[in-house]
């Protein structure tokens, strides 16, 4: 008896028992699915961490105030002093002191809340410098940005991101209109580029909305307080990616000299590049993709299981077909085949129906979770592939049981 | 295929007559010496059955042969070890010992692989329950033995459509099991049986689970089939079937009791 016509007996075994055979590729397609999804929900993932890491440009330092290592217990909380300055910014701008940064931008942020008209939004305030633009590597898509006269004349102008001035303006252009912040009139200069949303965990905000205001504004009018000088940030670009450590170095240096602090373990300031938060980032999606895809691949075994189960319960049932398939000269090895090629017929059709049913998913998914999902070729195809191998490893024990089967036993049976 | 006298499993090449009812063969060749040949040559067969410390002789000892072109019924009441006879003449089952010859080849020492391919050529079987796969239509159920043979598709079909039609089911091909009458499925079985062309027709019971219009059916069928020269044999507890074969062999507690009581034959 050759393989196709194996084929045929065992196909024609699951096309007999419609329901039972449907069931069980159920089973299979549901672990397919699950795993393709997973898998691609973790590579969307990673690939849009290392989308935003080109983005962000890799030469990218952030200097924070506060420690991360408070081993005497001493000092505050990461972020929680003011320890940082318009003047440590200034001095990092020395090429002398720091040859390998290029471009300083010390900023400061709060959240405030915005009114045009009767329209009012909350968002992210942030003071800053010209140079920020060109440190977080944005562009305006209208009007202009701020530029060092807004600085020393404290001007009440603000530039706002895409989607506040969507929020804010609707449709009408918002530039030369005129925006309350924090009960402050302020005049719109511009309108930032627009990178679209990010859900990254790296992020916590939206680098569409946001509004962008001067500095000395910022510090003089809206945040006010004691900590005028003192500033939530300084942005850092190095000269290259390459250039980056050297840089790390430089400002470290540097920022612990301006602070009078001789060992670098109780420094009052924390630098990170925006590597690191990102590849934290990745680590954390890598971690949860590990996570869903051991789940998924239980839901897979369960399905495996549900093969094995089902051919078990073939055999037994079959037991007189069996019987009189070896009375009319079916070997061993011949009954074996069958119900081998019944089982991975049945992985076969769950893993090919998984794969699809991923497949969509992974088309439509996205539309309500707002989360990419990638599926690749190879995982599709290693799905499919896992599937024929649960089937036919679920299905070896249930065939030799009814190889072993001895034909009077078989045809005893009622 | 060896002659009967090579052998010294069987002393008497004539050891299958010494049971003979005394009726004139059928077969209208049978002084041609060729035709005496034994197909089946039982000798001092045993089959054991243990089962923990209980042990079950269910065969002791017999021996018999049966010539070509024989009808030949192996009565016996149920326990007798009839069932355990026929499995064993099936090769659905080895003796515990003592030889068996089909055809000349002593098949008590055959693998399983061996035993599946001498079920697929030498023997057919027609059983009590029919035993037909109920998901195929008639003429599929006919060709499963010449799939086992490794027959290709076209030749299979054919062959099966002739034997249905032997069996007068050539309008019934593709119905299934389930929408032919009994006696219309034993008579699938017979076509069944028949589509390999074997040495040896082996029915169980075959009208056990039929009316008497079927059961008459198909004891005529086997008649036909023995007329055309084939070996015939038939386990039964009825004896009105077992006067339509030619010679009955009595078995009781495992060995063989005298021969057709007078008077039966005739």
């Amino acid at each position: 008896m050759n393989l196709l016509e194996t084929f045929r007996t065992g196909l024609g075994a699951v096309l007999s028992h419609r329901l039972r055979s449907t069931l069980t590729v159920v089973g299979i397609m549901i672990g397919i699915t699950a795993v393709i999804l997973t898998v691609g929900l973790g590579e969307g993932a990673q690939q849009q961490v290392g989308s935003e890491i080109t983005a962000l440009g890799s030469n990218l330092l952030t200097v924070t105030p506060g420690s991360t290592t408070s081993s005497s217990g001493i000092r505050g909380g990461f972020g929680s002093a003011s320890t940082l300055t318009v003047g440590d910014a200034a001095a990092l701008t020395s090429k002398v002191v720091a040859p390998d940064i290029r471009t300083v931008a010390p900023a400061d942020s709060a959240s405030e809340s915005l009114v045009a008209g009767t329209t009012n939004w909350t968002t992210t305030v942030v003071g800053t410098d010209p140079s920020w633009l060109a440190v977080r590597g944005r562009t305006m898509t209208q009007g202009r940005f701020i530029v060092a006269h807004d600085l020393a004349t404290r001007a009440a102008v603000v530039v706002l991101g895409a989607t506040t001035a969507q929020e804010l303006f609707g449709f009408r252009d918002p530039v030369g209109q005129t925006v309350d912040v924090d009960g402050v009139p302020m005049s719109v200069i511009g309108v930032l580029n627009s990178v679209g949303s990010s859900s990254s965990s790296s992020s916590a905000s939206d680098p569409d909305d946001q509004a962008v205001v001067p500095l000395t504004t910022a510090s003089a009018i809206l945040f006010g307080g004691t900590t005028r000088n003192s500033v939530s940030q300084i942005l850092i670009q190095a000269t290259s990616a390459a250039s980056l450590s050297a840089a790390y170095q430089e400002a470290d240096a540097e920022l612990l000299n301006l602070h009078g602090i001789t060992t670098s373990t109780d420094a009052d300031f924390t630098i990170t590049s925006e590597q690191q938060v990102l590849s934290t980032a990745t680590s954390v999606d890598r971690t949860l993709t590990v996570l869903l895809g051991g789940i998924a691949g239980i839901s897979l075994l369960v399905g495996g299981i549900g093969v094995m189960n089902i051919m078990l319960v073939s055999v037994t049932e079959r037991i007189r077909e069996i019987g009189l398939r070896k009375a009319l000269g079916a070997t061993p090895r011949v009954i074996r085949r069958q119900f081998l090629v019944e089982a991975s017929v049945l992985g076969t059709v769950g893993g090919l129906l998984g794969a699809a049913l991923g497949i969509v998913g992974a088309e439509v998914l996205p539309h309500v979770i707002s989360d990419p999902i990638t599926v690749s070729p190879v995982a599709a195809v290693g799905a499919i592939v896992v599937a024929v191998v649960i089937g036919i490893v679920f299905g070896v024990y249930p065939a030799s049981r009814a190889a072993k089967l001895p034909p009077i036993d078989a045809l005893r049976s009622e | 295929m060896s002659g009967p006298t090579d052998g010294t499993v069987v002393p008497d090449p004539d050891a299958w007559r010494l049971e003979d009812t005394g009726q004139v063969p059928v077969e209208p060749t049978a002084t041609h010496p060729a035709v005496r040949r034994a197909v089946i040559e039982v000798a001092d067969v045993w089959k054991t059955y243990r089962s923990g410390t209980l042990r079950v002789d269910a065969l002791r000892g017999v021996s018999f042969a049966i010539g070509a072109g024989e009808y030949v019924a192996v009565m016996g009441p149920s326990g007798s070890g009839k069932s355990t006879l026929m499995h064993i003449l099936g090769c659905l089952d080895v003796p515990t010992s003592g030889t068996y010859r089909l055809a000349g080849d002593d098949v008590s020492t055959m693998s399983e692989d061996e035993l599946a391919h001498v079920r697929n050529r030498r023997i057919g079987f027609v059983f009590q329950q029919f035993n037909l796969l109920a998901s195929l239509p008639a003429w599929r159920n006919v060709e499963l033995p010449l799939l086992y043979a490794g027959t290709d598709r076209s030749e299979r079909r054919r062959r099966a459509l002739e034997a249905l039609d032997r069996v007068g089911l050539a309008d019934r091909v593709d119905h299934r099991p389930g929408e032919l009458s009994g006696g219309q499925q034993q008579r699938v079985a017979v076509a069944r049986a028949l589509v390999t062309d074997p040495d040896l027709i082996l029915a169980d019971e075959p009208t056990g689970n039929l009316d008497s219009v079927s059961a008459r059916d198909v004891m005529g069928l086997l008649d036909e089939l023995h007329g055309s020269g084939r070996t015939i044999v038939l386990i039964t507890h009825d004896a009105g079937v077992a006067d339509r074969a030619g010679r009955s062999v009595r078995i009781l507690d495992g060995q063989l009791a005298d021969a057709t009581p007078a008077g039966v034959a005739g």
